[in-house]
C-alpha cells in the first residue's frame, strides 16, 4: 500500500472516530475538530499526491470558499439552522455534480462504459441535491411560500421526468463520444428539474424528512463522484454521510408514521385524506370558557396549580422557535426550579424543522442538556406529572393521533401530555397545527389555554409566579 | 484504483458509518447533520483534481467553481457545528445554578 493510500486511510478513520465522539455532548466538540482536521489533511494529501500544490487557481478557489463559508457560519442564527444546512447541502451536491460532469466529458482521459455510468449517476444525484436543497432552503427562509405547491398531474410529471432521466442515463452506454456533451446537458437539466418538482410539494412539518433525505443524497453524490474520479477517500467519506442521512430520514419517518417510499413518492401530510370534521371537532363555547389571559382576573386557578405542583414537564414546539421564546421559557423554568419543582423538557423527534432543532434552540438559551429528554424516555412520566407546560406545540401532543382514524396524523407517536394532572398551553391560537387536525386536548378539563405571542405570555406568567414566590 | 475495490470500500464505509451514527443521541442530531454535511464537502478532493487537470479554460473555471462550492460546504459546516456544540452544557456547568436533576 502506498503512503498516499495509507494516509488516506488514516483520515477516513479520523473521520469515523470524530463521528463516534459525537455520541456524547461531552466529547462532541472534539469529534467535530477531529473531523475538520481529517478533512484538512485529506485536502493537503490530494494536492500533494496529484502534484497540484503550486496551482494558484486552486488556492484562490479554496480561499474564496473558505471566506464565504466562514461568513455564513458566523452570521447564521440558531433558528435558521435548517436553511443553513439545506444551503450547504446544495453547495456540496452542486460541487459533486460538476465533478461528475467534467469526468463524464472526458477531461480525465478516455472513459469506459462503467465510468460513463458512475459519472452519469453522480451528475443525476448531484443535480437533484443542488436544486432540491436550494428550493428547501428558499422555503425555510421564507423566500418561497412554505405551503406545499401542488399542481394537477404533478405525480405524472414527476414520474415522466424520472423516466426520461433513466432513458438518458441508459443511453450513455450507447451514444458515441461526440454525443456525450449533449446527453450530459439534458441529464443536468432534467435532474435539476426533478429536484425542484420533488421539493416544491413539501411543506413546513415535512421538512425534517426532506432535509435528512437531501443530506443523504449529498453524501451519496460525493461518494459516486469519487468513483468517477477514482478517489477512495471521496468514496468512503461520502458513503458515511449517505448512511448518516439515511438513518436520520428513517427516524424522522418513524416519528411521523410515514414510510420512506411514501416520502420518495412525494406523498406529504397535506396530500393525505382530508380529516373527517366530525371526529375531532372542538366545542367553541367550551373552549372559550377554558381560555385565560396571563394578566386577567380569572387566572388564579392555573397559577395556584402551578404553584402547588411538584413536577413540571415543558414541551416546546416550532411555535416557540417562531416566537423566539426560548429565553423566556428558560426564565420560567428557572423560576419553577427556584420554587423547588422538578423541571424536565420533553422533545418530540420532529418538533422544529430539522432533527434535533429544539435541542439546539434550548441549548442556546442555556438550558442544560441533562434536562432535555427524548419522547420515549419521558412518555411514561406524564401520568405522574403535576403540570405540563406546552409552548408552541400542537400536532406532537394531539391525542387525535391515537384515535382519529383517517386523519393525516393517525398513528403518529405523540408526547402523552394529556395524561398529566394539568396542562397549560401557550399557543398563538387554537387553529389546527400543520396537519390540519383539531386538537381535542384544548377542550379537555385538565387544560388551560393561554393564547398569544408565547414570548410575551410566558414572560407574564413567569413574572406573576416570581411576584408570589418572593412575597410569599 | 479498480472499480471493485472502490465498491468494496463503499460498502464497508456504509456499514461502519451506519454503526457509528446509530449511537448518536437525538439530542445531537442537528450538529450531527451539519457535521456530516461538512463531510459531504469531501467532494472538494474531486473538484481539486478536475480543476487542475482540465485544459480548456471553461472547464478549468467550472472546476474552480466546484472547489469554491465544496469549500463553502466544508468550512461553513464545520464552523457552524462547532458553534452549536459549544452551547451544549450540563446542568452543573451553567453558571453556578443549583441543579437537582440527575
Amino acid at each position: 500500500m502506498s503512503w498516499v493510500n495509507l494516509l488516506g486511510l488514516v483520515f477516513v478513520l479520523g473521520t469515523v472516530w470524530g463521528i463516534k465522539l459525537m455520541s456524547s455532548p461531552v466529547t462532541a466538540v472534539k469529534g467535530n475538530l477531529l473531523g475538520s482536521v481529517s478533512m484538512a489533511g485529506a485536502i493537503i494529501l490530494t494536492l500533494l499526491a496529484e502534484g497540484i500544490v503550486s496551482l494558484p487557481l486552486l488556492w484562490v478557489a479554496i480561499a474564496m470558499g473558505t471566506l464565504f463559508g466562514y461568513y455564513l457560519a458566523v452570521k447564521v442564527a440558531m433558528i435558521q439552522m435548517p436553511q443553513m444546512v439545506a444551503l450547504l447541502n446544495g453547495f456540496g451536491g452542486g460541487s459533486s455534480a460538476i465533478v461528475s460532469l467534467l469526468a463524464l466529458l472526458g477531461i480525465l482521459g478516455d472513459i469506459s462504459n462503467a465510468d460513463r455510468l458512475t459519472s452519469g449517476l453522480g451528475l443525476v444525484i448531484g443535480s437533484i441535491t443542488l436544486s432540491g436543497s436550494l428550493i428547501a432552503a428558499a422555503k425555510l427562509h421564507g423566500k418561497m411560500n412554505q405551503r406545499p405547491i401542488v399542481f394537477k398531474g404533478q405525480s405524472t410529471w414527476n414520474n415522466l421526468t424520472l423516466l426520461a432521466i433513466g432513458i438518458l442515463f441508459a443511453s450513455l452506454l450507447v451514444i458515441p463520444s461526440d454525443g456525450i456533451t449533449q446527453g450530459a446537458f439534458w441529464i443536468l437539466v432534467l435532474s435539476s428539474a426533478y429536484g425542484v418538482l420533488f421539493t416544491i410539494r413539501v411543506g413546513g412539518a415535512d421538512m425534517p424528512i426532506t432535509i435528512s433525505l437531501l443530506n443523504s443524497f449529498s453524501g451519496i453524490a460525493a461518494s459516486i463522484s469519487g468513483f468517477a474520479v477514482r478517489n477512495p477517500l471521496l468514496v468512503a467519506i461520502g458513503a458515511i454521510v449517505g448512511a448518516s442521512g439515511l438513518i436520520l430520514t428513517r427516524l424522522m419517518c418513524k416519528a411521523m408514521n410515514r414510510s420512506l417510499s411514501q416520502v420518495l413518492a412525494g406523498r406529504t401530510v397535506l396530500m393525505s385524506k382530508k380529516p373527517d370534521p366530525g371526529v375531532t371537532s372542538i366545542d367553541e363555547d367550551h373552549l372559550s370558557r377554558k381560555r385565560r389571559t396571563p394578566d386577567g382576573e380569572d387566572q388564579d386557578d392555573f397559577l395556584s396549580q402551578i404553584r402547588s405542583a411538584k413536577s413540571v414537564i415543558v414541551i416546546p414546539g416550532y411555535g416557540m422557535a417562531l416566537a423566539q421564546a426560548q429565553h423566556e421559557v428558560k426564565k420560567l423554568a428557572d423560576i419553577l426550579e427556584g420554587m423547588n419543582k422538578k423541571v424536565k423538557f420533553a422533545i418530540h423527534p420532529v418538533a422544529g424543522r430539522m432533527p434535533g432543532h429544539m435541542n439546539v434552540l434550548l441549548a442556546e438559551a442555556d438550558v442544560p442538556y441533562d434536562e432535555l429528554f427524548e419522547m420515549d424516555d419521558v412518555n411514561d412520566e406524564f401520568k405522574e406529572t403535576d403540570i405540563v407546560i406546552v409552548v408552541g406545540a400542537n400536532d406532537v401532543i394531539n391525542p387525535a393521533a391515537n384515535t382519529a382514524e383517517g386523519t393525516p396524523i393517525y398513528g403518529m407517536p405523540i408526547l402523552r401530555a394529556y395524561e398529566a394532572k394539568h396542562v397549560v398551553i401557550f399557543n398563538l391560537d387554537t387553529k389546527p397545527g400543520y396537519a390540519g387536525v383539531d386538537n381535542p386536548l384544548y377542550s379537555m378539563d385538565n387544560a388551560t389555554l393561554i393564547l398569544g405571542d408565547a414570548a410575551e405570555t410566558v414572560l407574564q406568567v413567569a413574572s406573576r409566579l416570581q411576584d408570589t414566590a418572593s412575597s410569599g | 484504483m479498480s472499480l471493485s475495490i472502490l465498491l468494496a470500500l463503499f460498502l464497508v464505509a456504509s456499514v461502519i458509518g451506519h454503526k457509528v451514527i446509530s449511537d448518536v443521541p437525538s439530542l445531537l442530531h442537528t450538529p450531527l447533520m451539519s457535521g456530516t454535511n461538512a463531510l459531504s464537502g469531501v467532494t472538494v478532493l474531486g473538484a481539486l483534481t478536475v480543476a487542475a487537470v482540465a485544459k480548456a479554460t471553461g472547464y478549468r473555471l467550472l472546476g474552480a467553481v466546484a472547489v469554491i462550492l465544496a469549500m463553502i460546504n466544508v468550512v461553513g459546516g464545520f464552523l457552524v457545528t462547532h458553534r452549536m456544540l459549544k452551547m451544549f452544557k450540563k446542568g452543573t456547568e451553567s453558571e453556578g445554578r443549583e441543579n437537582v436533576m440527575g
